[in-house]
């Protein structure tokens, strides 16, 4: 047993048999890790498994169950963040912890003990120092609201540095950046383990575990799986010890069929709430039997193009045209201007699933019969409210979509991510629409969740629904979209065919820039 | 197979002691005393002990209290219970007091529901009061003109409609610019107030002989027209209370308004995506909101007081949001709880005659059991964890720094 086996100072990190819960959810039982001095070390697992769990528990923010933990081979108590600065372990998490108003030097020293004022220059110098030193770009005064994603997340990981971090967490740094960006990332990682720090890096995505690591850690199901080194694992290997058995990677992408335009957009331009153009001049159209791809770092426009569509968001210019039929003639109808109630009225069939579930599409609170009544309440002629029909849709999708609850009268927010989504996408393919709008569904989805989902998106597809998929992971979004739109700060930067482009070109209009004529010849 | 893997890391070196024996016990972190963590299904009976245990607290603490001032608490609380349900007259009492509270309670849960913090009751039954009170002034001031019947329509009428205003102004001015609701329902209470000190000074609404500052004795000046039939020794208002509180069950529960007003509650964001007019659900149920509460209002003059004061609310619309929270906002658990409420009260009086104990007794239980409920609450999420012998992990901070 492991118990009996050495502390080695080569580990610098070990846990035994840690053990975490959440009321009745068992996050981890009985997990081992070990990280060894100067290497990278990914901590592999689906949404779920208890990557980050654990790795919070080793910066002190969670207090485990059960378990010890050895750092240097010392056995210790972690029992705030504070107490895993003072062993010098430093973890960037996904969500950044930066005041938007401080300049980057000021989120580094925040919180840090010292005098009452402090040295700017010295401060800035030190700051360039590391900057320098591991390859990070970084202008110390610059406000954290000027800043990129990426630009966040160099702040965050020079803050653990500047600290003296020796062992460094990174929690899912790939989420938010462009394939370039990401590069950039690995290189500063690689020089970083240079200086003999150790690294983790949290993540899902395999081929970034064989990018950059030396050795693997897969949980699965809050369980420890298996440590491998990176150079004996292939992308079957590793998926089959993240979930657990053979998965087919491929996803099913038919031909479109039956192509008939749905939706035009033409010019489109919003407004956000500060007076700047979220969306710029967006024109596409998307046809039923066929899934338009939505590609772009976030906050590029996506919310704000969905919400548009949807009626949700006020409109400066341009128009949204739906292909309706009325009296048994086709129109298409501009719905700019109105409200979600005035485009069901219209009889537009559209449905619309939102990146945040909880916070816009569903109510937490209330039982799913209550959520699945939301679309259609107002249809019953009356004042009273009929929940025979939707307890009758509630238990035929529980039974569908294979959805674990106790039963349709519980409270959603009670239920996993991943059957909350299913309820909620459930709900909107069951109104029979014509266009189908889904925003990150995945997002937070186990794998066997994320392909039911993908395989509904397919159905509808094939029954000839206009599908607009809005996603992040480039991979998926390439292997699903039929035609593929890159938006960036707002603007259409291509509308390209994913069969035929290579991610970094995709990556490139990410960024904002053009593929170059020649190239784009070159890949068709 | 999990074993293996992981041990060719270790294997090199002389193995040491898993658990180096803490030798510097001053240096010693152990893991925290107590903390807290998520418990899983809470089942119905968990529930419902916690809840009797917190109760069972509050009073036991309030028995503390009255023993500090020197009194025995088993006397004080019999003779509570005694003075409000004792006699046929103290019970009446008892429910005369529980009647306006039931429906600002209510009324209050109605906003509540909607997360719309209306803290406005107390002005809103006023207005209703005022509101009422200007047709029997006028009807008294024209020989009493108006019939029995007709007069008690256009009072509940006019007492709703001023209800109904003052729960309109907060909910327009925040659905319009965003106002925070709970400063200007708050503020309009003292508006209402200083309102009847008004009309209190007002000639015409004074007794013709007098020049004191007090409105005149609704009942006497139109031959009792304006006094509300008894029924079991109290006022008819305790059937609308009971009524009031069974339909707007059944409108929470079952009618699309009463949906409308969990998804806007709940997330607003939500409501606007399901295409509904969060605004008109918004100000809608704040007009019956307010509606509710001037009923209580013309209730408080026809059947209770007979005529206006500035004490005419009395509290009532501060001690229903209390009542509205214990009942968790369930109109029909409200019924129960605000007859509690109103025994408390009604046997604080009685204490204080019999046992010298001040009347503000009422209000110290009142707030030791909302306090132990809401505790309680805490208690039905989480459970607390105390530091365990067995596993408890220590650390000698000298070497770490090392």
């Amino acid at each position: 047993m492991l118990d009996t086996k050495p502390i080695t100072v080569d580990n610098v990190v070990e846990m035994r048999h840690i053990c975490k819960s959440f009321g009745t959810v068992q996050a981890l039982s009985d997990v081992h890790f070990a990280l060894r001095r100067g290497e990278i070390l990914s901590l592999l697992g689906e949404n779920g498994s208890g990557k980050t769990t654990l790795m919070n528990i080793l910066s002190g923010i969670y207090f485990p169950d059960a378990g010890e933990i050895y750092v240097n081979g010392n056995h210790v108590t972690i029992r705030q963040p504070k107490d895993a600065f003072d062993l010098k372990i430093g973890m960037v998490h996904q969500h950044f912890k930066l005041v938007d108003v401080f300049s980057a030097a000021e989120n580094i020293v925040l919180g840090l003990p010292g005098g009452r004022t402090i040295n700017r220059r010295a401060l800035a110098r030190h700051v360039r120092e590391i900057a320098d030193q591991y390859g990070f770009e970084i202008d110390p005064d610059k406000k954290v609201y000027d800043m990129s994603v990426s630009e966040k997340q160099t702040v965050e990981i020079i803050k653990t540095l500047y600290r003296g971090a020796d062992i460094l967490i990174l929690d899912e740094p790939t989420a938010v950046l462009t394939p370039q960006e990401t590069d950039k990332l690995f290189d500063i990682m690689r020089a970083m383990k240079k200086d003999n720090k150790s690294i983790i890096l949290i993540t899902h995505k395999l081929n970034e575990v064989l990018a950059v690591s030396d050795r693997v850690t897969v949980l699965r199901k809050g369980e420890y799986i298996d440590t491998v080194l990176t150079k004996d694992a292939t992308i079957q290997s590793l998926t089959d010890m993240m979930v657990g058995r053979s998965v087919s990677l491929e996803i099913d992408c038919p031909e479109p069929q039956n192509i008939e335009p749905i939706l035009k957009v033409q010019s489109l331009t919003v407004l956000n709430q500060d007076g700047a153009k979220a969306l710029d001049d967006v024109t596409f159209g998307v046809n039923g039997g066929e899934i338009l791809g939505i590609a772009g770092i976030s906050g590029s426009g996506q919310r704000e193009l969905c919400e548009a569509i949807a009626g949700l968001y006020p409109v400066t210019g341009g128009s949204i045209l739906y292909r309706n039929v009325v009296d048994g003639h086709e129109v298409d109808e501009n719905v700019v201007g109105l409200n979600p109630n005035d485009i069901v009225k219209k009889g537009i069939a559209l449905a619309f699933v939102p990146e945040d579930r909880l916070g816009m599409g569903l109510v937490p609170s209330l039982n799913m019969v209550d959520n699945i009544m939301l679309k259609h309440y107002r249809k019953k002629k009356g004042f009273f409210v009929d929940r025979k029909t939707s307890r009758q849709i509630a238990e035929r999708l529980v039974e569908e979509l294979q959805i674990v609850t106790p039963d349709v009268f519980t409270p959603i927010r009670k239920l996993s991510g991943g059957n909350v989504q299913k309820v909620l996408v459930g709900r909107e393919i069951d109104t029979h629409p014509r266009l189908l709008m889904v925003a990150y569904p995945v997002r937070g989805l186990d794998i066997n969740s994320s392909y039911t989902i993908y395989n509904l998106l397919n159905e509808q597809k094939e029954k000839g629904v206009a599908v607009i998929f809005i996603g992040e992971d480039l991979d998926v979004l390439m292997e699903i979209s039929d035609r593929l739109l890159v938006l960036s700060g707002g603007r259409v930067t291509g509308i390209v065919d994913p069969r035929c482009t290579s991610k970094q070109d995709i990556g490139l209009l990410m960024l904002g820039q053009s593929i170059d004529n020649e190239k784009g010849a070159d890949a068709v | 197979m999990t074993d293996q893997k992981i041990n060719n890391v270790n294997v090199q070196e002389q193995p040491k002691t898993p658990c180096p024996p803490a030798q510097d016990i001053h240096h010693q972190l152990k893991e925290p005393l107590v903390r807290m963590t998520k418990r899983g299904v809470v089942t119905t009976r968990q529930k419902v002990i916690v809840y009797v245990a917190g109760f069972i607290l509050a009073l036991v603490v309030g028995a503390l209290m009255l023993l500090a001032i020197g009194k025995n608490p088993f006397f004080a609380y019999r003779d509570m219970v005694v003075g409000s349900f004792g006699t046929a007259i103290a019970s009446a009492e008892t429910i005369r007091i529980a009647v306006p509270l039931l429906i600002a309670s209510v009324a209050v849960g109605f906003a509540f529901k909607m997360k719309f913090w209306n803290i406005g009751a107390e002005g809103q039954i006023l207005a209703g009061a005022i509101f009422s009170s200007y047709i029997v002034i006028h009807s008294i001031n024209n020989n009493n003109y108006i019939g029995r019947l007709p007069l008690h329509l256009i009072m509940v009428i006019l007492a709703m409609v001023g209800g109904a205003l003052f729960g309109f102004l907060p909910a327009y001015f925040k659905t319009k610019w965003e106002t925070n609701e709970t400063l200007f329902t708050l503020m309009l209470n003292y508006v209402a107030i200083h309102y009847v000190a008004y009309l209190q000074s007002l000639r015409s609404w004074q007794h013709p002989d007098s020049t004191y500052p007090k409105i005149v004795d609704f009942a006497t000046f139109t031959n009792g027209k304006v006094a509300l039939p008894r029924l079991f020794g109290v006022h008819i208002g305790w059937i609308f209370a009971i009524i009031i509180a069974v339909i707007a069950y059944f409108y929470l529960t079952k009618t699309k308004h009463g949906y409308e007003i969990s998804v806007v509650g709940d997330s607003l964001n939500t409501a606007r995506y399901a295409g509904m007019n969060t605004r008109w659900i918004q100000i809608r149920t704040l007009l019956i909101s307010g509606a509710l509460c001037g009923f209580a209002g013309y209730l408080q003059v026809a059947g209770a007081n007979h005529t206006l004061t500035a004490t005419t609310a009395g509290g009532v619309g501060f001690t229903a949001i209390t009542v509205a929270w214990l009942a968790k906002l369930n109109p029909f658990v409200m019924i129960p709880i605000a007859i509690f409420i109103a025994m408390l009260q009604k046997g604080s009086l009685f204490i204080q005659s019999t046992m010298r104990i001040p009347a503000a007794a009422a209000d110290l239980l009142t707030g030791l059991i909302l306090f132990f409920m809401l505790g309680s609450e805490f208690f039905i999420e989480y459970k607390l964890v105390f530091r365990s012998k067995h596993h408890a992990p220590h650390i000698e901070q000298k070497e770490v720094s090392a």
